[in-house]
This record gives structure tokens, sequence and C-alpha cells, in this order.
């Protein structure tokens, strides 16, 4: 009997040393993002769809239908330049509610970064040299004639015009193409989101919040009655969608 | 020395605890074959791990598939209203069931079904996954008009079935989950790939130039617009699988997709159909209104009609449509025709030889 005590003890203790402890401070971190969404501070999500109940700059009522956009290439940034670039990109889906929040599978060291970065849709490397089965499945690409590559953004609802009809409005944001010569030519449209300095102690949560009415708003202010459907092919439009979609997001919070 | 038992003891003990290998029947695998064009540009197909795809299963589907056994007077196969000459569909705008009786839907065409990645089937999306689907028609009233009960015991009675069962699942017991596993089996390799549209993508045919201004009218947001919806030479599904409200009717006879989520968001929506094997599938829309694809195109250039959950995609309702020229519809049609699949539709393995 005494010698079985030992080994007992000895088993016991080392099944107990397998345990998680609390204790531990991270030295990479998990990062997540979570994407909120607001008309101006009241909070959209999808079952506020279809209803007409908001008013944009212009004045005009409208309702969503359907919203879902692209962001990629999150990026942590260091003062003396040390850049930590996180795979992958999530396409936000709020008709469906899915993709809202978003961990990458790389994680980042802990420490203090000057910029904290995403980009809004795919810069033209993402956008034209890589075949994404996920989006086309989804029917996110962009025709050829008007360049390839994908959508950025599908804003959709019903607004009332100018002669009191409930109409609908495709706000598709793309890279900003003009199809009207012999050859296209283009204007950048993706943009970076710059989420500003964080120190990051442990695993973090971002939370990001996109101001939908914004896409109407700062600085142009968007008439539907003018500017309602067929926009892809309008290059002036999707310069207004890139201008206007400088003040769309912001950092609400991150819990760590 | 007893101090050797404490520790050879408890590893035998483990390693008496290996799974013992007893002998059970396993049916043939037989992975679906993915063109490689959908491969490399969508997601994979669905296949439910509880039912995957074996050569005596897809066997048993089809041939259940093809047999009127499954009707409550033994007249009636799923063939009947999904016949391969149709793309699996009906060229009858209603199908009439075994009492003579008809419903207000189309028949939908089958093909490519793996690929309906959130599973929601019919035109109004009662149905999640392919198993479920099955089992609609064989009790529906204005179809098979029969009981699971009967189904199954007149395949356990037949000389023949019960055996295809046993090979085909391992069991000889009989019942409608198993008759539903296999019926899917079988619909899930109905794969529609070869389109002149396809080789054309392949590089190895060349579209007419009217074909291809019919692609850019399909593609061209000013224009046709189709793409949004019904896919493109980046989705060869040609469909998103979603529904929508086309602009049909100012008003629902038919909620459709409403009907089934009590949303009054969703009325007169219904799923977006597949525009492969047009040249097989009219008459077309989910009560098969149109006759041709003539009026297909006349409807979307100037037959709009408005309503409250009207898809905001469905442009210049006021103006009827998107006023295509005539030739620009004549192109238009020329390309849809290209997605048709004559390899599919006479494909012996699809057939009841």
């Amino acid at each position: 009997m005494r010698k079985i005590f030992p080994t007992l003890l000895f088993s016991l203790i080392t099944l107990l040393s397998c345990g998680t402890d609390n204790d531990d401070t991270v030295s990479q971190a998990i990062v997540t993002f979570n994407f909120n969404h607001n008309w101006d501070a009241t909070v959209v999500t999808n079952t506020n769809f279809n209803t007409i109940q908001y008013t944009n700059a212009h004045g005009e009522q409208l309702s969503i239908t359907k919203l879902r956009y692209l962001i990629s290439n999150i990026s942590f940034q260091k003062s003396n330049g040390d850049t930590f670039s996180l795979d992958g990109y999530n396409l936000v889906d709020v008709t469906n509610n899915t993709n809202l929040s978003f961990t990458p599978t790389t994680t980042i060291p802990t420490g203090t970064y000057s910029s904290v970065l995403f980009t809004f849709g795919f810069n033209n490397e993402a956008n034209y040299n890589n075949n994404y089965p996920d989006l086309n499945a989804t029917s996110w690409s962009v025709p050829g004639i008007l360049g390839g590559g994908y959508h950025f953004m599908q804003l959709e609802g019903k607004f009332i015009d100018i002669t009191t009809t409930e109409t609908g409005y495709a706000y598709h944001a793309i890279r900003a193409v003009d199809n009207t010569g012999t050859a296209l030519s283009f204007e950048n449209t993706f943009f970076e989101v710059d989420l500003g300095a964080v120190t990051i102690t442990n695993n973090a949560t971002f939370e990001i919040n996109m101001n939908i009415a914004e896409w109407f708003k700062t600085p142009n202010t968007w008439d539907l009655n003018v500017l309602n459907n067929m926009l892809m092919p309008n290059f002036n439009a999707q310069v207004m969608m890139f201008q206007n979609g400088q003040n769309v997001f912001s950092l609400n919070a991150i819990n760590q | 020395m007893k101090w050797i038992l404490y520790y050879i003891l408890p590893f035998f003990i483990c390693i008496s605890c290996s799974n013992e290998s007893v002998d059970k029947y396993v049916p043939t695998p037989s992975p679906l074959q993915i063109p490689p064009f959908f491969q490399d540009n969508i997601l994979a197909p669905v296949v439910p791990i509880s039912n995957p795809q074996t050569v005596e299963g897809i066997a048993l589907g089809k041939r259940l598939f093809f047999d009127p056994i499954l009707s409550a007077d033994n007249t009636q196969a799923c063939a009947d209203c999904h016949a391969p000459e149709n793309a699996f569909s009906d060229a009858d705008r209603f199908s009439d069931g075994i009492d003579g009786l008809f419903g207000n839907r189309n028949s939908m065409p089958l093909f490519n079904l793996a690929w309906n990645y959130d599973e929601k089937f019919f035109w109004d999306g009662r149905a999640f996954g392919l198993e479920h689907q099955a089992f609609q028609p064989v009790t529906d009233p204005l179809e098979m008009h029969n009981t699971w009960l009967q189904v199954e015991q007149k395949l356990q009675q037949h000389s023949e079935y019960p055996n295809l069962f046993e090979q085909a699942f391992g069991s000889s017991t009989i019942d409608s989950t198993l008759v539903t596993k296999a019926i899917a089996q079988f619909e899930r390799t109905l794969i529609s790939s070869n389109s002149k549209f396809d080789k054309h993508l392949l590089n190895e045919t060349t579209l007419t130039a009217q074909e291809l201004n019919g692609f850019n009218v399909f593609m061209d947001e000013t224009k046709g617009d189709c793409f949004h919806c019904h896919g493109s030479d980046k989705n060869p599904l040609w469909t998103d699988n979603i529904f929508h409200n086309n602009g049909l009717d100012a008003a629902f006879t038919d909620l459709g997709l409403g009907k089934v989520t009590g949303d009054p968001a969703d009325n007169g929506k219904f799923k977006s159909p597949s525009l492969r094997n047009l040249a097989f599938t009219a008459p077309y829309m989910h009560d098969g209104r149109f006759a041709t694809l003539d009026a297909v195109i006349n409807h979307y250039s100037q037959g709009l009609q408005n309503s409250p959950t009207i898809d905001p995609l469905m442009k210049k309702v006021a103006q009827g449509g998107v006023q295509l020229s005539a030739q620009d519809k004549a192109d238009l049609k020329a390309f849809l025709l290209a997605l048709s699949d004559y390899k599919f539709i006479n494909n012996p393995a699809f057939l009841n030889e």
C-alpha cells in the first residue's frame, strides 16, 4: 500500500497541472473586428430593413433592402514603420446577418501601434490579381466590360422620388471606371480606414461603426432622384461614393 | 517488482480499448465529378455528411426517380414532371398529378443542385435540403398523392428493391428517409457544364458576334443588367439562388417566399432560376406564364409591374423596364441559348435506360 500511494499522488499532481492558467499575458494577440451599423446614431440591423424610415441629407425618405460590403488588408502599424498585415478579407453581409464579426487567422504582437488600418473594398492588386471562389459564388464580381474585379459595396433599397413614387435604388460601389472611350480609364476608389492609435495588451475586439447616412451626406449631398441606379458605369458617381465614404466608418470601442 | 504491475497493467488496459475491426458493409464511394471550371471559380458543392454519394445509392436513386411506384396508383414517376429532354423540367405550364389536378407552379429544372449553397429548394424555398425536397411530391395531393407508409410497403414487397437498398445503405429495411436519400444522390449527379458558352470560356469554341454582344447586354448595367441575379462568366451557375420579385405582377395571387416566411416584405418573391438550358425549359417563370424567351426578354424590357416588394434592381419600372433595342433583344436571346447544354440532356447516365 505504501508503494501505491506515491504513484497515485504523482499521477494526481500530473493531471492537475494540466489546468489552464488564467493569469497568463499573451505576447501574440487575436484580434476581432465587429461591424455595427447605424443611421445617424440609430442602430440599423436587418430587422430594420424593407421599411421606409430613414431620411437622407437631400431629404429623400428611404428604406434599405440589402447591404453588404467588402473589407480587406487589415494592418497594424508601429511608429517606427513596422507593419503587421493580417491575412484575409471579409464580406460583411448585413442583409443575412452574416460575417458581421471577422477574426483574421493571423495574430499580432502585443504592444503600441500608431495606426490600425483596413481597406474598404480591395486595393488594385487584390482586386485584379486573384480569383475568389467565395465571392464569385455570391455574385460579387464586376463585369469585364467595367474592368473586372469585385464590388466594394452593394447598398440597395427604395426611396420616395420627386413624383412621390416608391422607386428602387442600387448604390453599388466599385473601382471608378470610364468606359465611354476606346480604352477603359480608371480612378482608385478603394480607401483606407484609419482607426487610430491603439495599445494592444491582450486579445482584442474592435467595435467598428458604419454610419450608413454618411454615404449620402458629406461632402456630396446625394440626390437619389438623379443617382439611383446604373451607378457602376457612372465614373463621377463612383468618385462621389469614394468621397462620401471617407466619413462613414468610425471606431466605437476596443475591448481587451 | 510490484511497481511493474502499476505501470504495465494500465498500458495494456489502454491498448485493449482500441476498436475491434468489425466487418461492416460500405457502399462504393462515388464523389461528385466537379467540372474544372466550377472547381476553379466557385465554392465546393454541398453534400451532406449523412448522405455521401455512392455508386449503389446513385443507381438506386436513378431507378426510383424513373419508377412510377412512388405514386399512389403507380402511374407517375418524378421524371414525368422532370423529363431529361427538358433539362428535368416539364414542357407543360403546370404539371398534372395522378388525379388529373394541376398545381400553380411550373416544374423546376434539375441540375447543379449541389451548388445551391443556401439549400432552399422549390420556387418559394420551402424545403431545406435536397433530401427534404424529395419528401414533398410523393404526398402532395396535386402530384403523386401517396402516403409514405404505402410507398415503403410497396418497395419492401418488391422483388428487387430490398436488395438494392441493402447494397446502397446496408439495410434492406426501406423507409422514406432512405428513399429520399437515394433520390437526392442521383439528383446531385445531374451536373450541367457543357454549354457552348462553357466551351467558349475554356477556349474550345468561339461565340458568334451576336452571342458576344448578347453577353455584353447581359453584363451591362445600363442594358440588360442580368448578372446581378443570374451569375456571370465568373459564376457558372447562372443564378444567385436567391429570391426576388422581378416585377411580374402589381398584385399577387401567389405570395411565393412570403407565404413561407410570413414576412410581407417577401411577398411575390421567387427563386432566380438558372439560365442554363433555356432551350429546353420553356415555359418560363414560376408560373410558366411566358411560352417563349422573347416574351421573357420583353417582360424585362417593357413589361415590369410595380409593387411594394419589387426588387430595386428592376430599374426603369415607370417606363416598364430597360427598353432594349430590337437588336439587343435578339443578341441577348442568342447569348442565352448559348448557355444550353445538349450533352447534359443526352447524357446516358441521366436517362431511363
